[in-house]
């Protein structure tokens, strides 16, 4: 049995959404330049001032985004790991607090009703999946909302099938249209159920940009989403052109036999993600 | 790419031509969802706005606190579509243009027409160009909002798209 204090994990978190807030991953960064190439006109120039934006948030240490996001938290713990010390959501709160206080981030969480805000960022959305062994890993996500604020969920018949699954990723994207800062990254949960669905399309963001499904079968559904997506013109930040998406991402789980769930989560062209293993 | 100085005539408003590319430099005003519903309510009580709308830009963004030694945080522009309920009544209140990202509704774009004033779109998620842009921000209301509040900001050269001109053509 191996005892992990929790501080750790609240210094990890610190550190990933430091880091995070102020850095596209490599991936994005890659997918963003091989698009500027591919563009003209006002899309291009939409995408070379995101990659812009990049190099200025690296020498003036600021935040790529002022949509410094509401920050989702993985951790994939070991069931013989003991953890020790503050309870898990607060260590993993004080990591936030910590984090956007001292990058000067954004604190962009509010009640829902009333509108007043946490003041410090928090909570953090955090997911824990318990597997065997000692091993405990973290993932931060910031989530920006103009992104998310487009994200769908649809509960389909199986009688729908691949067809249907292709038509719900590209309506969320085409009724998105400019407003989630295209060009997107595009999470899909295929599977599970109401709840659970949703959280796959998130976990499907996780995954590197320009990779597909291990599943043939899925790899192919992701390729056609994709180039239905691109199809459809709206282009960066909606100035039409070729790149609409950077990529389609899908993740499926066992479902229910009457039922297709599909949920779509959309993700920015700002895509800040870090993970760290303890 | 047109160098721009705010304040703009009506002259150069309908000069401007959409999918074409300005550098705006001069005062805007912040204002997101929050300060909206605070205008609204202002004017619904016949009282001043924070600031006169007349030939003014609007902003929509929310700034990142500034760092130590700079005079404004990240600051690139939120989703403009969450603010169409309220914008066609500031724009007849003499806005000379709104600063945002992403469509508009056709009750905006027809508002924007009506008055002669533009629609720019700045490119979403680059926070810290825009940011960096910021040469001197104000608390002008609203300091409970946080983020949300309204700010007046001195830009220089601020990269803008104009999405919707003043004839009713748009990039999107």
């Amino acid at each position: 049995m191996r005892t992990l204090n929790t501080q750790e994990i609240s210094d990890a978190v610190y550190r990933m959404a430091l880091k995070a807030g102020k850095t596209l991953t490599e991936d994005c960064r890659r997918a963003l330049t091989a698009a500027a190439e591919r563009e003209t006109g006002a899309a291009k120039y939409a995408l070379d001032t995101a990659l812009e934006n990049e190099r200025i948030a690296r020498r003036e240490n600021l935040p790529v985004c002022q949509d410094t996001g509401m920050a989702v938290v993985f951790l994939t713990l070991g069931q013989d790991v003991h953890l020790a010390g503050m309870p898990l959501q607060a260590a993993v709160d004080d990591g936030i607090r910590r984090a956007y206080r001292d990058g000067s981030f954004r604190k962009s969480i509010c009640d829902p009703l009333t509108r007043v805000n946490t003041g410090d960022n928090t909570p953090a959305q955090l997911h824990v999946e318990l597997t065997d062994g000692e091993g405990v890993s973290l993932t931060l996500l910031p989530k920006g909302f103009g992104s998310e604020n487009m994200s769908r969920l649809f509960m389909l018949t199986p009688a729908e099938g691949r067809e249907g699954i292709l038509n719900a990723i590209v309506s969320a994207v085409r009724e998105a249209g400019s407003r989630p800062c295209p060009p997107v990254y595009v999470g899909v949960g295929v599977g599970g159920c109401f709840d659970s669905c949703a959280l796959l399309a998130k976990k499907a963001l996780l995954r590197e940009v320009g990779t597909l499904s291990p599943r043939s079968d899925v790899a192919e559904l992701e390729k056609a989403a994709l180039a239905r997506i691109n199809a459809l013109g709206i282009g960066p930040q909606g100035f039409h052109g070729k790149t609409t998406a950077l990529g389609v991402s899908i993740e499926t789980a066992p479902t229910h036999i009457a039922g297709l769930p599909v949920a779509v989560n959309l993700q920015c062209h700002c895509i800040r993600c870090e993970k760290e293993i303890l | 790419m047109k160098k721009l100085t705010l304040p703009l005539t009506p002259a150069q408003l309908h000069a401007l031509r959409a999918g074409e590319c300005v550098a705006l430099s001069g005062t805007v005003y912040t204002a997101r969802d929050c300060a909206h519903r605070r205008f609204m309510q202002l004017l619904e009580e016949k009282k001043p706005l924070p600031f006169d709308p007349k030939g003014a830009v609007l902003y929509y963004a929310g700034p990142c606190p500034a760092p130590e030694g700079k005079a404004c945080g990240s600051c690139g522009p939120t989703t403009s579509a969450r603010m169409n309920s309220f914008a066609p009544k500031m724009l007849r209140l003499g806005l000379s243009a709104i600063i945002g990202k992403g469509e508009m509704s056709a009750e905006t774009q027809n508002a924007l027409r009506e008055c002669g004033a533009v629609y720019f779109a700045a490119i979403g998620g680059a926070g810290a160009l825009y940011g960096n842009a910021v040469k001197n921000m104000q608390l002008v209301a609203f300091p409970d909002l946080l983020s949300e509040a309204v700010y007046r900001l001195e830009v220089v050269d601020f990269p803008l798209v104009v999405a919707y001109d003043t004839l009713g053509n748009s990039v999107y």
